[in-house]
């Protein structure tokens, strides 16, 4: 099996369904000509066309607009985000538009659009090149939100969302991009969306974590285990739907949860976990719940480290936690 | 042209060549510290576009306002900011134009008026609009400048900030520096309409375009503008035709550019036509020239060592200018 990382996944999957099906369309800021700016589009333009490749303007209202309307169609548009950080300009387009399309015209019309986007810091990309904006968008019913962390699961959830009936923002964990390496089967399979994985296995506590951060969690981990813990850490890869089941027995197993994520702590997806877990899991806990999770500040440029969890601080919650 | 004039605009032209050439040694030294991993992220160099931001803002009062874009080490220069505060902000530092809050894309000097570069591209375009409606509404005849990318143009933030400056008859001058490149992708396959100027008449706002490499025809062209800002209140759309001799960012192999057409371009370096015309029109010698030179790279070395030992922003400085007020400290919650 080929080795890649995430990129040539992206790049892989997207390939792999233009040639399958004549209705995908790549649309965005330099993904023609010049390949994209990760080069996750790299060759796309040379192997099928303007037609199918379009460079854009610097537009990303436009972008996002264009690509619902192509969708209405019966098109299957993937458009492209150059950096998470400059989809708020389509925001409206997103929340408003696409996200409501089916239930607003009674089912009439789906708006099949994946929105591809790099997500995430730790690339000393300052303000805008390094937000995590998932919590707005799981916030908005009608969309689906993905997160991969590695390559085979960003090729086979990629193709998943590309052939499902609804709009999907796919955050693609920018600073592994191409540090996270691994095997991906040549050709087609689908990672199915709305599915968790655990990627440890663990008894003492649950760690919940997904995209870049799921790399941190398994190197706070090591140090865990070297202490004498045993966390199990479950990798959540779609945001929404989220595989509730697969938390929520994880927890009722352990008992004791640490929640991980990069984007600020207010009101990010790690508070949604947690109120499921209130919910519906509250008589197995042992301890709080514990988010470590990036600040309550705009992301900054030179502090960056001391914004995002580390794993050092991931492993302190987890001893935290595991000895409440 | 009397003697007098001529002195005149001789010390002029020595003074913005001077901006120019510190302006192209500091990012040049920058380029060097990035690939050193001194400087993080991400890093866009003006190197070739220098006569526009130099000259235009040459035009310009001190209490006029400068709004820029992220590739604004020259505007940030040009608007009176120190070569050592550019390095330590690039340098992420606590004695940075933002105290290292920033980085190099979000020069700030509020006493200068210098407000700002804005990474989202064509985002800034309606808060300069509204910065100019202050300036009207207090009865100030402050003109606000502000810059934007050919890149700018097709984005509908650009559309909005230059409808309202129409509408309301704002005192600001808007510079397109069209260098004919939005990152990879040709001018010609992201607008349908190349002449960035014929937008003006949708929106009531004059109208001006012209070749960037001469700094004192910026100057005239845009002291036009601002004169016409401040004395009607009717706003300018102006394009300079300029070039980036760089790639897109310190990232950027830029092979979407062929060598002839930057070679091209370098041999209208506007810096270099400076210092010639200094010297052949204006009778500024060689010695004069070098001494000038040299100075420049005393100033650029004292701003490296300046940046390599400012301290950075202490970690708990993370949490400080998220609001003003201390009882909304997030740590509270
Ligand atoms: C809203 C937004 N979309 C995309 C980007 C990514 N991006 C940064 S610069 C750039 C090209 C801008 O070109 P232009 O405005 O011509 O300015 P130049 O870089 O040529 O100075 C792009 C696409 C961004 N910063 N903001
Ligand atoms: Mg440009």
């Amino acid at each position: 099996m080929p080795v890649m990382n995430i990129i040539q996944a992206v790049n892989d999957a997207l390939k792999l369904e233009m040639r399958r099906d004549a209705r995908v369309v790549v649309l965005g800021e330099d993904v023609g000509k010049f390949g994209g700016v990760f080069r996750a589009t790299s060759g796309l333009f040379e192997e099928f066309g303007k037609d199918r490749v379009m460079d854009t303007p610097l537009a990303e209202a436009g972008i996002i607009g264009a690509a619902i309307g192509m969708a209405l169609y019966g098109l299957r548009p993937v458009p492209e985000i150059q950096f998470a950080d400059f989809i708020y300009p389509a925001y409206d387009q997103i929340v408003n538009e696409l996200a409501k399309f089916r239930y607003r015209s009674g089912g009439q019309y789906p708006a099949p659009v994946v929105i591809r986007t790099p997500y995430g810091g730790g690339i000393r990309g300052g303000h805008y090149h390094s937000q995590s904006p998932e919590a707005y968008f799981v916030h908005t019913p009608g969309l689906k939100v993905v997160v991969p962390s590695n390559p085979y699961d960003a090729k086979g959830l990629l193709l998943s969302a590309i052939r499902g009936e609804d709009p999907v923002i796919f955050l693609e964990p920018k600073r592994v991009y191409r540090a996270a390496r691994g095997e991906v089967p040549e050709g087609d399979y689908t990672v199915p969306l709305g599915e968790a994985k655990i990627v440890r296995s663990g008894s003492q506590l649950t760690v919940l974590t997904y995209g870049a951060m799921t790399h941190t969690c398994l190197e706070a981990a090591k140090q865990s285990e070297a202490a004498g813990f045993d966390p199990e850490i479950v990798e959540l890869r779609t945001l929404l739907p989220l595989d509730a089941e697969t938390v929520l027995q994880s927890v009722r197993k352990t008992g004791r949860v640490v929640i991980a994520h990069e984007a600020p702590k207010t009101c990010g997806y790690g508070a949604e976990l947690a109120a499921l877990i209130a919910e519906r899991a509250l008589l197995s806990l042992e301890a709080p719940i514990n988010r470590v999770a990036g600040f309550d500040t705009p992301f900054p440029y030179t502090l960056e480290n001391e914004y995002l969890p580390s794993p050092d601080r991931v492993a302190a919650a987890i001893k935290q936690t595991a000895t409440f | 042209m009397t003697a007098q004039r001529e002195e005149s605009t001789q010390v002029l032209l020595r003074e913005l060549y001077r901006q120019m050439l510190l302006i192209r040694r500091v990012e040049e030294q920058a380029a060097k510290a990035y690939a050193q991993g001194k400087i993080g992220g991400f890093l866009h160099l003006g190197i070739g576009q220098e006569p526009v931001c130099v000259g235009a803002i040459s035009a310009l009062k001190p209490t006029d306002y400068v709004v820029g874009t992220y590739r604004e080490h020259g505007h940030y220069i040009a608007k009176g900011g120190s070569a050592k505060e550019v390095m330590a902000e690039l340098y992420g530092k606590a004695t940075g134009a933002s105290k290292g809050f920033g980085g190099s894309m979000h020069l700030f000097a509020a006493e200068r008026r210098m407000m700002g570069g804005y990474g989202i591209v064509g985002g800034h375009v309606p808060l300069a609009a509204g910065i100019a409606f202050a300036a009207k509404y207090r009865g100030k005849d402050d003109v606000t400048l502000c810059f934007f990318g050919d890149g700018s143009v097709p984005q509908g933030a650009f559309h909005e900030g230059i409808s309202i400056a129409g509408l309301w008859k704002l005192p600001i001058v808007f510079i397109c520096e069209n260098n004919q490149y939005s990152m990879g992708t040709p001018l010609y396959r992201t607008l349908a309409v190349a002449d960035v100027t014929e937008r003006a008449s949708g929106y009531a706002v004059a109208r001006d375009r012209f070749s960037g490499e001469d700094v004192l025809a910026v100057r005239q062209h845009i002291a036009a503008a601002v004169e016409r800002a401040r004395q009607t209140g009717q706003p300018t759309l102006v394009e300079v035709i300029t070039y980036r001799f760089r790639g897109h960012s310190m990232s950027d192999p830029g092979n979407y550019r062929t060598k002839d057409e930057i070679e091209e371009w370098k041999k209208r370096d506007g810096v270099a036509l400076a210092r010639e015309r200094l010297k052949t029109e204006f009778a500024v010698s060689e010695d004069d020239l070098v001494s000038l030179e040299a100075h420049i790279r005393a100033e650029v070395q004292e701003a490296v060592r300046f940046a390599d030992e400012s301290p950075f922003p202490d970690a708990e400085e993370v949490w400080r200018y998220v609001y003003a007020d201390p009882s909304s400290d997030p740590r509270k919650f």
